[in-house]
């Protein structure tokens, strides 16, 4: 729909160059940045280590993509990654399996995709306000499942799913980008994706050209409920237990900040997953370059918010619409015409 | 009474059912020593919510305020500590920051027509980024000053006390109620929440409105956090996390439309009051954990959202006089 075809590497520019720069400058201050090695039968490295430990906000930002697509919100997705963290935990300390855990886990996720789905879709109410409710609860609840104290487990098979590798590959890496590759093969080689940005655009319109917007909205939801629950689970088995308090605190907003890095318009109607994963890349190469720097750490959110607002900044459609001219010998004077509601 | 007034009245209600039924079970709440403590323990967030009110009656967001207030407290321990300045210069040096952080967002959400939801968010990091440099630690505010100031109270008939930063919620609520509904600036507020086009057709300055709008939310997140100062007696970069989430939720508790455009101060004091009140209960109980109130507040906000939800519904049928859809 508004899909660019036309120079396809151009549309990911800005976030490419950032990720870049972002890289670039970490190497040129600690030389030992780009080593990767093997150890244990396990990849080394700050990239491996960028790549790992941003699986958490890389795979909620898939499910965001797709809900701020439908010009919608999702603000739960924390609480439900500790909801869902909770339930793994406590389901393999009682069963002892692992498989059941993660199947309840997101059984569970999608339950709470349900919800919100039910309260934005049916009862048609904001999806910001939708998703707060089961924000301001989810921890609660979640606190309910460990009855408030940190639920520890031991079993094998669950914590390999957060610290474990595969073909000296790290799970968590292995997970999102199945997760990624298998939610763009979904959205780009059927017509769900375009369904999804017919709703974003206009509902009402979709509606009445034959869409069954309802449905699909719960679906879309239902995603990201299952993204966080998938999260959530690494989370919990990366850390050996699950943590009702700050499992997956202020997620939301980091996968927020990397849908709308990656180039994702919040009035929706407009979506790119690739670049949504990008900017999950960009936000966790930030923090890890911060944090091998030595810098001291209190500075990690100062540099954070720049960097947000520089890269906004560049995407500003106000802004842009001021440089159009320079931009439509670039081939990108259009994007601010569609941005524009 | 008008459709509009309905969730206003609403509130009320269940204040008053809430407050009977611990009345209830525990006499002594209705003592007006509960009630001082329950005005000392949300002042702070009371006068944050008012921000957020005047901000959520214009269409907007403004997640930055839980931020706004740590960076306020730890500015304010950190110049009292390293600096001879009088706390009362502080106060007011801390006031004109905040209040032009405030500015500086609304001319971003304005001229750079980017989501407010997105640039507060940004400005949260910014001023929580801001209160990590300036110190990591707790800094203990010992000036006698602030003794003083703390020490300040009415006696309220019961033996219950009415604390300075009590009043200057009350007193802030009181300015808010005549800001939003007695002059030209709360009017324009109110129609830019209605729609902006139809604002600027009539000859609302928007410009003007969207800055002012945040710089009040700004200013009074820094009163809020010169009120959380004196309350705690401390600057903490940590501390008054999540703040903004108990805003938004007092403010919609209070019957204020999300959309924008309809809503009322005075409701968002009773939204704050109904929240006071579930914790008072909690630690009344004393076998009820801490948790139950996130649910409870979370319920709260799915009947106040669906009871909205019931009266746009009912008037768009044309059971009442407002036409306009969510």
């Amino acid at each position: 729909m508004t899909r660019q075809t036309s120079l396809p590497g151009l549309r990911y520019a800005p976030q490419i160059l950032t990720l870049l720069v972002v890289l670039g400058l970490s190497a040129s201050l600690f030389p030992g940045f780009l080593n990767v090695e093997i150890a244990n039968g396990r990849l080394y490295g700050s990239l491996i280590d960028i790549l790992n430990r941003g699986a958490p906000v890389a795979l909620l930002a898939i499910g965001m993509t797709l809900v701020i697509a439908t010009k919608g919100i999702d603000l739960s997705v924390g609480a439900v990654m500790a909801i869902c963290g909770a339930v793994a935990a406590a389901t393999v300390t009682t069963t002892g399996s692992a498989l059941q855990a993660v199947a309840l886990a997101l059984a569970v996720g999608l339950a709470c995709g349900l919800w919100n789905g039910v309260l934005v879709a049916v009862a048609g109410i904001q999806p910001i306000i939708a998703t707060l409710i089961l924000m301001v609860a989810g921890r609660g609840i979640a606190q309910l499942i460990t009855e408030g104290t940190i639920l520890t487990f031991t079993n094998e098979s669950l914590v390999f799913l957060g610290s474990g590798a595969l073909l000296s590959m790290p799970t968590p890496i292995l997970i999102w980008i199945t997760a990624a590759a298998l939610a763009m093969l979904l959205v780009r080689r059927t017509a769900l994706g375009m369904l999804i940005e017919a709703i974003g655009i206009n509902r009402r319109a979709s509606t009445l050209s034959g869409v069954n917007s309802g449905i699909l909205l719960v679906c879309v939801y239902m995603i990201a409920g299952l993204c966080a629950a998938v999260a959530g689970t690494i989370a919990a088995a990366d850390i050996k237990g699950a943590d009702a308090n700050n499992a997956g605190l202020w997620l939301e907003l980091d996968a927020i900040l990397a849908v709308v890095i990656g180039g994702t318009s919040l009035l929706g109607g407009r979506f790119t997953l690739l670049g949504s994963m990008l900017g999950a890349m960009i936000i966790q190469s930030v923090n890890t370059s911060i944090l091998i720097s030595g810098f001291p750490p209190e500075f990690n959110l100062v540099i954070k918010a720049l960097i947000i607002i520089l890269i906004l900044l560049i995407q500003s459609p106000a802004l842009r619409a001021r440089l159009k001219p320079v931009r439509r010998k670039q081939g990108q004077g259009e994007t601010s015409i569609l941005v524009k509601p | 009474m008008k459709t509009r007034h309905l969730p206003f009245a609403a509130t009320l209600v269940i204040f008053i059912l809430a407050y009977g039924l611990c009345y209830t079970q525990f006499p002594a709440m209705l003592s007006t020593r509960v009630i001082g403590n329950l005005l000392t323990d949300n002042a702070f967030l009371g006068i944050a919510a008012v921000g957020m009110t005047f901000v959520i009656i214009s269409g907007g967001i403004d997640l930055s305020i839980g931020s706004v207030i740590a960076f306020t407290g730890v500015f304010i321990a950190v110049m009292l500590k390293t600096t001879g300045l009088h706390p009362l210069t502080v106060f007011a040096l801390v006031l004109a920051v905040t209040c032009l952080f405030g500015a500086a967002m609304g001319a971003v959400i304005h001229f750079l027509e980017m989501p407010p939801f997105i640039v507060t968010l940004a400005g949260m990091f910014l001023a929580r980024g801001l209160a990590f440099v300036l110190s990591t630690d707790s800094v203990p505010i010992s000036h006698e000053f602030y003794g003083t100031l703390q020490d300040i109270f009415w006696r309220m008939p019961g033996k219950g006390r009415l604390t300075l930063i009590g009043g200057i919620m009350l007193v802030t609520v009181g300015l808010g109620m005549l800001i939003a509904h007695r002059t030209r600036f709360g009017a324009n507020v109110y129609a830019l929440g209605g729609g902006q086009a139809t604002a600027r057709l009539m000859g609302v300055p928007i410009a003007a409105t969207t800055v002012g709008i945040y710089a009040l939310s700004g200013f009074l997140a820094g009163l809020s956090g010169i009120v959380f100062s004196l309350y705690t007696s401390a600057g903490y970069s940590l501390s008054a996390v999540g703040v903004e989430l108990d805003a938004i939720a007092a403010v919609v508790i209070g019957g204020t439309l999300l959309t924008g455009g309809s809503g009322y101060i005075a409701g968002t004091l009773f939204g704050v009051f109904i929240m006071g009140l579930i914790q008072t209960y909690i630690i009344f109980d004393g076998s009820l954990s801490s948790w139950w109130t996130k649910i409870v507040i979370g319920l709260l906000l799915l009947l106040f959202i669906l009871l909205q939800k019931g009266l746009t519904w009912a008037s768009s049928r044309g059971f009442g006089p407002a036409h306009r859809t969510a």
